[in-house]
């Protein structure tokens, strides 16, 4: 079993095999089951992705009416052929947020690794996907090959917001996104890794501070730029370059910071964003009263 | 190591908007349901933390709701629970608590009907995992490092003889156990870690067992 990003790479790079055969076997090993097995329910995930991936960009509303509806507007800019950041990039933003939209909307998601960041693997990948033309299997292998820096986050640091901040779920779900979109683009396990260190890097210190407490604002933004992030990163470790930081260090910094970061940041709407005039009277708003005169 | 599975970080398929606030919360409640055996006729639901300050946003109390109904994490009636809770003449009572406790989301969860009462004391640790800390008043001290499942049986001789032979019948190997009881001849409480996945036909093997009253897995 790894134990972190470097024995992770190490398995994968010395049997000349890729992170998600890697993650694959443990699997099968862990919980007793087939090869297929374990495949077919990593399938059943990818189908969730997808489904909630179409909801979202046929348009939904949050049932506090906070979130929804961006992703349609982003793909209608997109049609303009207008963008500057680029078609794909874009697609990928709008795909996370279509995602978070519906999460949002208390719709059926899959959480990758937590429900409030839950758009920016399938976002990335259903993007990716146009340009790459992987096979369902290596659709499938995304999603592992995700995992597996997951599991290394959730084990070493953490994926709760409410533990660590936002950093630990829309900064883990960059990463991960951005290692799965290098090995799909034929990266190799320490390009992975790297792609990984770069993203976690750049999302560290982030502050859960969901406004009225609500899994919508700043959340669904953040999965864009999450999804935007890991695309960057998965170009710069493709490109050759490596994070002066090895990606193990970048995790445990991450747990460090979440530890030292105040109860207020983390996803309790008593500061940062939640915090903010607006923030409170969209509570007020929403729920009749403010969380902040409660605590 | 904490998280075992890649389909722990790959998942769980859920309802929204929060995997620990909603997710996990509607497992500690399903938990809660399938230790209690049945479905109550009353629950009386504590918040703490994060818990207390955000659950209406993230659903909390409709997921935990729904999960004492039996209900899955990714079925839709959770957003209905509170309803079909009336409609079942469960009784449910929400507190928001202000002690703090070592974990930021955490619930206590109190069931019961006319035959009896349990209380139970979960919390969610992020992805939609969650651990279960105390039951009736017992800390559980589980690692969460290998399964465990929990046995609540009646406090006589054999009980624990009979549990560890139906284990080994199975090829389980038993890595930690801890059993306690409220008093001599009492309920009891055996808290088992064991090496191997545990399927649910030793589940069902142990819940034949005479001195047995539930058995749950509580981490795989």
């Amino acid at each position: 079993m790894f134990r972190n990003v470097a024995e992770l790479v190490e398995l994968a790079e010395s049997q000349n095999k890729k992170i998600s055969d890697i993650m694959i076997e443990q699997e099968v090993k862990v919980t007793n089951r087939t090869k297929e097995e374990v495949l077919a329910q990593m399938e059943r995930n990818l189908k969730v992705m997808e489904e909630a991936v179409e909801r979202g960009l046929a348009g939904v509303k949050s049932h506090s009416g906070l979130t929804g509806g961006d992703a349609v507007l982003l793909q209608q800019y997109i049609a303009t052929g207008k963008s500057l950041s680029g078609d794909l990039l874009l697609d990928a933003v709008s795909k996370a947020v279509a995602t978070n939209e519906v999460n949002a909307a208390m719709g059926t998601i899959c959480a990758t690794p937590t429900a409030g960041s839950a758009g920016v693997v399938p976002g990335t990948l259903f993007a990716v996907q146009n340009k790459l033309n992987p096979s369902r299997e290596e659709k499938i292998r995304f999603l592992f090959t995700s995992g597996a820096f997951g599991f290394v986050v959730a084990n070493n640091a953490s994926i709760s917001g409410a533990a660590g901040g936002c950093q630990a779920e829309v900064g883990s779900a960059s990463g991960m996104a951005a290692a799965a979109i290098v090995e799909m683009a034929g990266g190799t396990p320490s390009q992975c890794a790297e792609a990984m260190a770069i993203t976690l890097k750049n999302m560290l210190g982030l502050v859960c501070d969901p406004v009225a407490g609500l899994v919508e604002v700043p959340c669904v933004k953040r999965n864009a730029m999450g999804a935007a992030n890991a695309m960057v990163a998965a170009d710069m470790a493709l490109a050759g370059i490596t994070s002066r930081i090895p990606c193990d260090e970048v995790i445990d910094a991450m747990y460090k910071i979440g530890q030292t970061m105040p109860v207020a940041l983390r996803e309790t709407a008593m500061g940062g964003l939640a915090a903010t005039p607006t923030g409170r009277e969209l509570e007020a708003k929403i729920f009749g009263f403010s969380l902040d005169k409660k605590s | 190591m904490k998280y075992k599975s890649v389909f722990d970080i790959i998942g769980p398929v859920m309802i929204g908007p929060s995997s620990s606030h909603t997710a996990g919360a509607a497992r500690i409640g399903k938990m809660a349901r399938e230790l209690f055996g049945r479905e109550p006729e009353w629950a009386t639901i504590s918040f703490y933390g994060s818990f207390a300050k955000t659950y209406k946003g993230h659903g909390t109390d409709v997921a935990i709701i729904g999960g004492i109904m039996d209900f899955e994490t990714d079925d839709e009636r959770i957003i209905q629970a509170r309803e079909i809770a009336r409609e079942k003449r469960i009784r449910i009572k929400i507190r928001e608590e202000e002690a703090l406790t070592d974990h930021p989301n955490t619930a206590r969860i109190r069931l019961g009907d006319q035959n009896g009462e349990m209380e139970l004391v979960g919390i969610s640790i992020g992805g939609g995992k969650i651990e279960i800390t105390e039951l009736n008043g017992f800390a559980l001290r589980l690692t969460g490092h290998h399964p465990a499942i929990l046995v609540v049986h009646e406090d006589r001789f054999g009980a624990v003889a009979a549990v560890s032979k139906v284990l080994a019948e199975s090829k389980i190997n038993i890595g930690s156990m801890d059993v306690s009881r409220q008093d001599v001849g009492k309920m009891a409480l055996m808290t088992i870690e064991v090496d191997e996945p545990v399927e649910d036909i030793v589940l069902e093997k142990l819940k034949m067992l005479p001195e047995v009253t539930q058995v749950t897995k509580i981490a795989d």
